[in-house]
């Protein structure tokens, strides 16, 4: 960020949310371990990670239910730190979304702005308003109990947007949907983020939901940042071996570098099968040195070893397939590799008799700069 | 066939309940109306008549005495609602999980001794020559021995402590039930301690509130042994009235009477808080 | 066959033992606190094995409160006070008529005797005799309180804050006596006790703020007399006695207008089905040394020949330490209760107990 271009950051500040060198400790515990990020005004971003990973704790702090152990979270470009979490212009949608129970849609949606004083025809105004916007402009008057599952998500959502937040908190509110109505819901969630022009910050460890909805997805681990980037940045150049393990499928092999040559690798797996890798990722990978080779299956093609092969594959394997995954166009095979393994390939299954079976003697072939290594 | 076999177990597992109910609640109820309708004309002569109920509104010392006992048990009620939210809070919500156990018991410990014990235990503490005076006097903060007992505020602090657990149990069992989820949105959302607390807790807790109360009013309402013990020299409560009624003037028709009189103050009174709080006695009782 | 004898022997042993426990009789007492000593009960129970002595503890009033409950069942004896017995029989027939040959009523003081028998005579028929006497008055603590003579001294604003009474219908008699009233006497008309009773009330209503505290049992009235909390007070003279024996200023004080004196009699509840294990428990009772034992635990006086000199020496110490002859003679033995009084004098005691009186 280059700050001579901004004369005031209080009031223009080019970033909603800006987190530097955030530590929190619990006794030993390191929860989150110097993270520093940005969120331009107006984004969607994604917090990913296994869970325990320190997210939530994370987003806790950002809310103020939590003091950071050091570093500085400033929202439009002031400090929040001291600020209690009812004066931060941050609001949160709950996991299991906490709407008041006691009282009903209108009143859930007119809390916040009674709170801070709002008078009553401007709050009627507002809460129509934002009923509205959400498409749902007939439920004012239900019990939050007489909601479906979808409508409570987005009457949770309304309760925040109504206070027109600087950020909006999410924490893996679908998780507790059923699968169709989470599929739908991500389409939602994202047109409403577009809508209202706020910024999201979402937290989750489904990382479709990350990488469908969002513009910028962080990575975290073990309270680290490992990447951020946008989602297709993060699938296809991983810059760590775990966002490559975590962030889509991939066939995985511990190995060691056996020779380097011009850009290309030579790697031997433990269990012996040798391939070239053109991807190495991380500092001073050469002769002898332990690596994480990681190859995605959409890239390994596997053909009959009878048929007729491109042959300009780096990388090419015997092998047997041991079942089918029908799953329409995200079919797969397992095939049994030389020293026993199974290695997972994308195919296409077309319903005809050239469609691979269990039990097929097949080739696999995949390219040099499919083949990533990451330094271990 | 099947539905004959289910409705037969239905009935025998009901059957127990209903004759309790019948036989050791609703019976002996019976009883006492009919007994509390018979006024005494002669040795051994009684006739029909609201005499007994008649007697009561024409003598003040009666219905002053059971508003005192009413008024009393209210303010009983609240003072014990009052101290016991922040502990069932505290237990609920604040305490570790380890903790809570223990501080549970903790409250229980009192009910392990009877009322009789407990209350000669405050007149030990709170006599003249008891515990308290002798220290304050030892201390030369009081030149002269105070007497604490026998006065209405001694009567009150021993009813709250004898009724307080009834009032922390439901309240500890609703507000364990709360997603502390909702008062970080209640917070989040812009509203102040007192807010989230008025706007969200409360309203929330309000069924083991109201229910925490109608159990402790009706206690302190029909307790007998507390008020005697610590109760001064005025402190008449109505319980007494009943008894004395029933034994020292052999009058069961009248303490019949007082008896209903009693159950129908404390109803109304009760019936009265569900309105003001709007809840029905359903949801109080099912919630805690 | 082997198999039939056993159960055969199993019936033999069942009837056997129903018939032991049918024949062991079990005589349960209705009694005063303190009337059943534990020494006494084990020594009848050796000397009749086949009785079993069951007792609880109650009062006057709780006595016919549990009879009147069940008509007169549920007890073999009872123990109330000699004006509780007429009215009582009249109005709940809880009582039936002694066999007076059963008893020995020739150990019994004469004037006792007479005395209880006419107070409980209905339609020709005895329903009690004495058992021991006592008296209601004051006690004192002489060293801070040595001029403590009558009822009325109780409300002498030089003992503000330091006696205590007992809200009951002692209390009320012998404050009218203080006054100069008989309601004994006006018992036969109502209408004048009413007047007596109101003019009582009054007195005791002024008088509220000179007590410390209303004592309910002689326990608390103990602690409050031996703390020093108070230094005098209405009391039961057996109390009295006792205290006198942890602290020899303590002492009965009979009021100058006369101890008010009481009887325990015998009486058989009207369901009682034990009667002779009664009477065989009531001549027990009388029997000279058993009667040093009785007393030592009551602190009253048997209401036999000599039943002074039967006393354990302390308390016959303490009693003449607080009687000369002319306070025995000065005795007021409560007159029967007629129906209608204990309804007066509740409700006086009621409006005694409601006053606001500080």
């Amino acid at each position: 960020m280059n700050t001579a271009t901004l004369t005031d950051p209080a009031l223009d500040p080019a970033y909603d949310l800006e987190c530097s060198n955030i530590h929190k400790s619990f006794g030993a515990v390191r929860a989150v371990d110097d993270v520093s990020f940005k969120i331009p005004k107006g984004s969607f971003f994604s917090i990913l990670g296994p869970s325990g990973c320190g997210k939530t704790t994370l987003m806790r702090m950002i809310a103020g239910f939590e003091d950071p152990t050091s570093g500085d979270i400033q929202i439009k470009g002031k400090s929040v730190l001291n600020t209690p979490p009812n004066k931060r212009n941050v609001k949160m949608v709950f996991q299991h979304l906490a709407l008041f129970p006691m009282m009903n849609v209108y009143e859930n949606i007119a809390y916040g702005l009674r709170c801070i004083g709002t008078d009553k025809a401007e709050i009627e105004r507002k809460v129509r308003d934002v009923l509205e916007r959400i498409a749902l402009p007939d439920v004012a008057d239900r019990e939050i109990h007489q909601l479906s599952g979808g409508q409570k998500q987005r009457i949770a959502i309304a309760r925040c947007m109504v206070m027109d937040p600087d950020v909006l908190l999410l924490d893996e509110p679908l998780g507790a949907l059923d699968l169709k109505l989470r599929e739908a819901m991500k389409i939602e969630l994202k047109l409403l983020q577009h809508q209202f022009n706020t910024t999201f910050i979402y937290i989750t460890h489904d990382q479709s939901e990350a990488l469908v909805m969002s513009d910028h997805v962080a990575i975290m681990n073990e309270g680290r940042f490992e990447q951020i980037g946008r989602p297709e940045d993060l699938y296809h150049n991983p810059q760590t071996s775990f966002v490559a393990g975590f962030v889509g499928d991939s066939n995985r092999w511990s190995g060691r570098v056996t020779a380097v040559e011009g850009g290309e690798y030579r790697v031997e797996t433990e269990a012996g099968l040798v391939m070239t890798s053109a991807r190495a990722v991380g500092q001073g990978i050469s002769t002898g040195k332990e690596v994480s080779i990681f190859v995605r299956p959409e890239f390994i093609t596997a053909r009959k070893t009878s048929s007729e092969g491109s042959g300009n594959a780096q990388n090419a394997l015997q092998g047997r397939v041991d079942s089918v995954l029908f799953n329409g166009a995200n079919s797969r095979v397992l095939v049994r590799d030389p020293v026993g393994e199974l290695i997972e390939a994308d195919v296409v299954v077309t319903g005809g008799a050239e469609d691979l079976r269990a039990g097929d003697d097949v080739t696999l072939e995949w390219s040099a700069a499919q083949t990533m290594c990451f330094a271990v | 066939m099947q539905s004959d076999i289910k409705r037969l177990s239905l009935i025998l597992l009901f059957a127990p309940f209903a004759l309790w109910i019948a036989l050791l609640i609703i019976l002996p109820h019976m009883g006492m109306v009919v007994l509390s309708l018979r006024e005494k004309v002669a040795p051994r002569v009684y006739e029909f008549g609201f005499g007994n109920y008649i007697d009561f509104i024409n003598e003040p010392i009666y219905w002053n005495t059971l508003l005192r006992t009413g008024s009393m048990s209210i303010l009983v009620t609240f003072l014990a609602l009052l101290i016991g939210f922040p502990i069932a809070y505290y237990i609920a919500k604040i305490a570790g999980k380890r903790s809570r156990g223990a501080l549970f018991l903790l409250c229980l410990i009192p009910l392990w001794v009877s009322d009789l014990i407990r209350a000669f235990g405050w007149i030990l503490l709170l006599r003249e020559t008891g515990v308290i005076s002798s220290f304050l006097t030892d201390i030369g903060l009081i030149k002269q021995p105070i007497e604490f007992l026998y006065n209405d505020i001694t009567v009150i602090i021993g009813l709250v402590y004898t009724v307080i657990l009834f009032m922390i149990v439901p309240l500890v069992s609703t507000l364990d039930g709360m997603d502390n989820a909702m008062i970080e949105a209640g917070y989040n959302l812009g509203g102040n301690g007192f807010t989230v607390l008025r706007r969200i807790i409360v309203p929330y807790a309000m069924p083991g509130i109201v229910s925490g109360c109608i159990v402790v009013f009706m206690m302190t309402a029909g307790s007998y042994l507390t008020p005697i013990l610590l109760g001064g020299k005025n402190s008449s409560w109505f319980t007494e009235q009943i008894y004395d009624q029933f034994i020292t003037r052999f009058n069961w028709e009248s303490g019949a009477a007082f008896g209903f009189l009693l159950l129908a103050f404390t109803s109304v009174v009760v019936w009265i808080g569900l309105r003001l709080t709007g809840q029905t006695l359903a949801n109080t009782v099912a919630k805690s | 066959m082997k198999h039939k004898t056993k159960i055969t022997g199993l019936m033999a042993a069942l009837l056997l033992s129903t018939a032991s426990i049918a024949h062991a009789e079990t005589l349960r007492l209705l009694t005063w606190g303190s009337y059943a000593p534990e020494e006494l009960v084990q020594k009848f129970e050796e000397r009749y094995p086949d009785i079993d002595v069951e007792v609880t503890f109650s009062n006057n009033e709780e006595m016919i409160a549990k009879l009147r409950a069940t008509g007169g069942a549920g007890f073999d004896l009872a123990q109330p006070s000699h004006d509780r017995i007429h009215a009582a029989q009249m109005e709940y027939d809880i009582y039936k008529p002694l066999d007076l040959s059963k008893i020995d009523t020739s150990v019994m003081e004469t004037s006792h005797l007479e005395g209880v028998k006419a107070n409980t005579t209905i339609d020709g028929e005895v329903y009690a005799v004495p058992h021991q006497w006592g008296t209601s008055g004051l006690m004192a603590n002489k060293s801070v309180a040595p001029d403590f003579k009558g009822w009325g001294d109780l409300c002498d604003p030089k003992y503000e804050g330091k006696t205590s009474m007992r809200l009951k219908r002692t209390i009320l008699l012998g404050t009218a006596f203080s006054m100069g009233h008989d309601p004994f006497a006006a018992y036969s008309d109502l209408d004048k006790y009413q007047q007596i009773l109101d003019e009582v009330a009054e007195k005791l209503i002024d008088c509220k703020s000179n007590i410390k505290a209303y004592w309910k049992g002689g326990d608390d009235l103990s602690a409050m007399m031996l703390s020093g909390e108070i230094v005098a007070s209405e009391t039961w003279d057996s109390t009295a006695y006792k205290l006198y024996g942890q602290n020899k200023d303590i002492v009965f004080v009979p009021p100058e207008t006369g101890a008010l004196a009481w009887i325990d009699t015998f009486a058989l509840p009207r369901k009682g089905k034990a009667d002779d294990a009664a009477y065989k428990w009531i001549n027990f009772v009388l029997e000279p040394e058993n009667v040093t034992i009785m007393s030592g635990s009551t602190g009253a006086i048997a209401a036999v020949k000599g039943g002074l000199e039967l006393l354990p020496e302390d308390k016959r110490n303490a009693v003449t330490a607080a009687f000369t002859d002319a306070d025995i003679a000065n005795l007021k033995f409560f007159a029967n209760i007629p129906a209608g009084v204990e309804d007066m004098e509740g409700k006086t005691l009621e409006k005694i107990k409601a006053a606001t009186g500080g």
